[in-house]
């Protein structure tokens, strides 16, 4: 069984993620030669879809594309044939009839990759999909951290703002829990459905929540939440849940600070700590081409289906089923 | 020339008149003569209907359809949406108003009886508007629907959110002695939702509606209809605090009724999983503990009406993401299965059924049938309770194939429908058991 599209980290074992974040890292040694490319993808096609905004996880797959020597197409829904009306299923097929050999997914709507990869001859990428997953970001995190500290054991991580919101913190739930991590949940009870405890402890109370941890994740606040009464103003948000330097002291000594950008500065991250000592918020950004070579590596080239053919179970995480 | 019809050897399920037992059913000219014990000979000159092993009962009565014409024919017409019902073994359907134009004046109104009498099945009852265009603004020409043959008024698919002019539609509706169907949701709370909130809408990173959407605005209703002692009826209940409202205030003597679609007593939110389209409908799949109450109310009669809410879309309409998918399932061809499993999931007795999808939708709606009652229009469904079969939304009579249960294994099925004396729909015998002659 191999896998085929990543759709999200929800159901990964710990183990597959590790297998994961050691392709990943065995990457990363190619953007710091001179020469930053490796023939692995050559001939094969990436196309990015991009339905949403994105600066960071655009680049940062087409950088992984390109340093793999895969050749990359990207579009986006303000300047494709979405703004004629045309649905994400037709806009699908004409791309995969173009024979791509993986496609990269960000959409508004939650599910939309999963709905794609039920329907397209060709593996699915997930870029982040509305508010449900995106995992790519999730495993960067986690690569950050192993890089950081060296083990993923025992790790203790508060997870800062917009859960509700956020696919951001869905993934690194998903792959925190996996690995056995103990995750707190801090933001406003607006922005923490009552659900969540389920899966995590949750509080609004900033300086319990991130006592004695090893990792602070802080989130973006979307601005247009500030309308929709989740929160009264973001001034007032900052005051309650902005990681200043106080609350970073309560943390553990060696502690690290993310965020998956972009940021707000001064609204839940100040900018002494976002520039500080503790922030490994560029570092995440460094290891973001790293995974994502590795995601490329394992979902486009064949190498893993040869792989699995050759050892049907020593190889080769299944990160999703082949849908159908 | 006179026409006989004796259908013989089943079991009368016949809730108004408190029948449950063996008998043979007589049919002259379109109305039920005889009701008695088994034993009639098949005279010359009368068709023989052989009901062995099967219940015979009043024809099923669907409350709530929608069969999208005028307006929408590409997703079901009148005669196709006609003939799902006469499958799945209703002899009368009452269809609601969010047609294209909207069914807000005596025209439409007469040109949906004029296409329902053209298709000649089963009989077809227009639900008005409350609201012209169901903008929820101003009060549709009621009466003028009413001398047309509209059976109650509902805004369905869209909330009345003004409580001045529900209290207005509840008093005006009075008038007629007609029921005003409520469609429960507080678009304030629903906020945008796309299924029930919790767990699972967390997990899948969708939107949700919180149950409180539904209670709070079945709350109101209540409590309007007892300020103005008009008659409400709450469509497709979901939560299970819409039960209990519903419960207390028939204790207390208000005129409410309460209706249960198929799939809100059979499925939970964990169906939408994988991003099933399917499973996406509003009001929205909820939890166990909502389907339990549902199961409950339905048991104990708080919810009067089993309903299937039929609502056809095209394929294109849910071969889409999650968020853009419109709501709504085809129910009429899997209503009569799913209340059938409910006699061992939910230890529900087949009367209180029966009661539930002929007896009570014919009181609320003051329409013929709902009985095996002599004089009565001999509509009539008969149901093998045993009959085992897989659902194959590909053979559907509706035009629409939208449905969450598809390749499900059923059991129970209508095998006859009888509308006025006339056999409108009669089940390919294979799989029938049959007793040799």
């Amino acid at each position: 069984m191999t896998f085929r599209h990543l759709l999200g980290l929800e159901g990964m074992s710990c183990e597959e993620i590790l297998y994961l974040l050691d392709t990943a890292a065995s990457f990363r040694e190619i953007s710091e030669r001179e020469i930053k490319k490796v023939p692995t993808l050559r001939g094969k096609t990436v196309v990015g879809v991009f339905y949403e905004a994105s600066t960071r996880t655009r680049v940062s797959f087409e950088i992984a594309a390109k340093r793999m020597s895969a050749d990359f197409v990207s579009l986006s829904a303000s300047t494709s044939s979405v703004t004629k009306g045309e649905t994400l299923l037709d806009t699908a097929r004409n791309l995969a009839a173009m024979r791509p050999d993986g496609i990269i997914l960000r959409h508004p709507s939650s599910g939309a990759p999963h709905f794609l990869a039920q329907r397209v001859e060709c593996p699915i990428i997930n870029a982040g999909d509305g508010a449900h997953e995106h995992p790519t970001q999730a495993l960067l995190d986690l690569l950050t951290i192993r890089e950081r500290r060296g083990s993923l054991d025992d790790l203790k991580v508060a997870i800062v703002g917009d859960i509700l919101h956020s696919r951001v913190a869905r993934s690194n739930l998903h792959a925190l829990r996996a690995l056995g991590a103990e995750v707190r949940l801090i933001g406003p009870p607006t922005l923490l459905p009552r659900a969540l405890r389920e899966w995590a402890a949750v509080t609004s109370d900033l300086a319990e929540g991130v006592r004695g941890v090893d990792v602070i994740m802080t989130l973006r606040i979307q601005r247009e939440r500030q309308g929709a009464n989740y929160f009264p103003s973001l001034d007032e948000y900052s005051r309650y849940f902005c990681l200043n330097q106080a609350a970073v002291r309560l943390a553990k000594p060696d502690v690290l600070i993310m965020h998956p950008g972009p940021i707000n500065r001064g609204i839940e991250i100040a900018s002494d700590v976002a520039d500080g000592p503790y922030s490994v918020i560029m570092d995440q950004v460094t290891n973001g081409v790293a995974l994502r070579m590795a995601v490329l590596y394992l979902l486009v080239s064949g190498a893993q289906q040869e792989a699995s053919e050759a050892q049907p179970v020593a190889h080769a995480p299944r990160l999703r089923r082949r849908a159908g | 020339m006179s026409s006989r019809l004796l259908i013989a050897g089943g079991t009368v399920v016949d809730p108004a008149n408190g029948v449950h037992a063996s008998c043979d059913v007589l049919v002259l000219d379109g109305e039920i003569v005889e009701v008695a014990a088994p034993g009639h000979g098949a005279g010359s000159g009368v068709d023989l209907l052989d009901a062995t092993g099967c219940l015979v009962v009043p024809g099923l009565i669907d409350m709530h359809v929608h069969l999208r014409e005028p307006g929408y024919e590409y997703k079901e017409t009148i005669e196709t949406g006609s003939r799902a019902a006469a499958v799945g073994g209703f002899t009368a359907v009452a269809c609601m108003a969010n047609t294209n134009p909207v069914n807000d004046s005596a025209a439409v109104t007469e040109t949906i009886i004029e296409k329902a009498r053209a298709a000649n099945l089963v009989r077809v009852y227009p639900i008005g508007a409350v609201t012209m265009g169901l903008q929820g603004e101003q009060l549709a020409e009621i009466g003028e629907m009413r001398r047309a043959g509209i059976v109650a008024v509902s805004d369905d698919g869209q909330p009345i959110m003004s409580g001045e002019l529900m209290r207005r539609a509840l008093e005006y509706a009075g008038m007629f002695g007609i029921p005003v169907i409520a469609h429960e949701e507080d678009r304030g709370i629903a906020c945008g939702g796309v299924m029930h909130e919790g767990a699972v809408s967390l997990r899948l990173g969708l939107k949700g509606v919180p149950s409180a959407a539904e209670t709070v605005m079945v709350a109101r209703d209540i409590a309007l209809a007892e300020q103005t002692g008009g008659r409400v009826h709450i469509a497709h209940v979901s939560a299970a605090g819409s039960v209990e409202l519903i419960r207390s205030a028939k204790a207390r003597g208000i005129a409410v009724t309460g209706e249960a679609s198929p799939h809100h007593f059979t499925l939970t939110d964990a169906a939408v999983d994988g991003y099933n389209t399917n499973a996406k409908m509003n009001p929205p799949l909820r939890c166990e503990s909502d389907v339990a109450a549902v199961r409950a109310g339905i048991r104990d009669g708080t919810l009067d009406v089993i309903a299937s809410d039929h609502a056809p879309h095209h394929r294109d309409e849910k071969d889409v993401e999650f968020d853009a998918a419109l709501n709504g399932i085809v129910g009429l061809e899997t209503a009569l299965p799913l209340a059938l499993r409910l006699i061992a999931e939910a230890d529900i007795p087949i009367d209180t059924l029966i009661r539930a999808m002929s007896t009570n939708p014919a009181r609320i709606l003051g329409v013929p049938g709902g009985s095996l009652s002599v004089g009565a229009p001999a509509d009539i469904a008969i149901i093998d309770p045993k009959r085992r079969w897989r659902v194959d939304p590909a053979v559907f009579a509706s035009k629409s194939r939208n449905t969450p249960f598809g390749g499900w294994e059923m059991e129970g099925q209508a095998v006859a429908t009888i509308v006025g004396g006339r056999v409108v729909h009669r089940a390919t015998i294979s799989g029938r058991r049959r007793k040799s002659a």
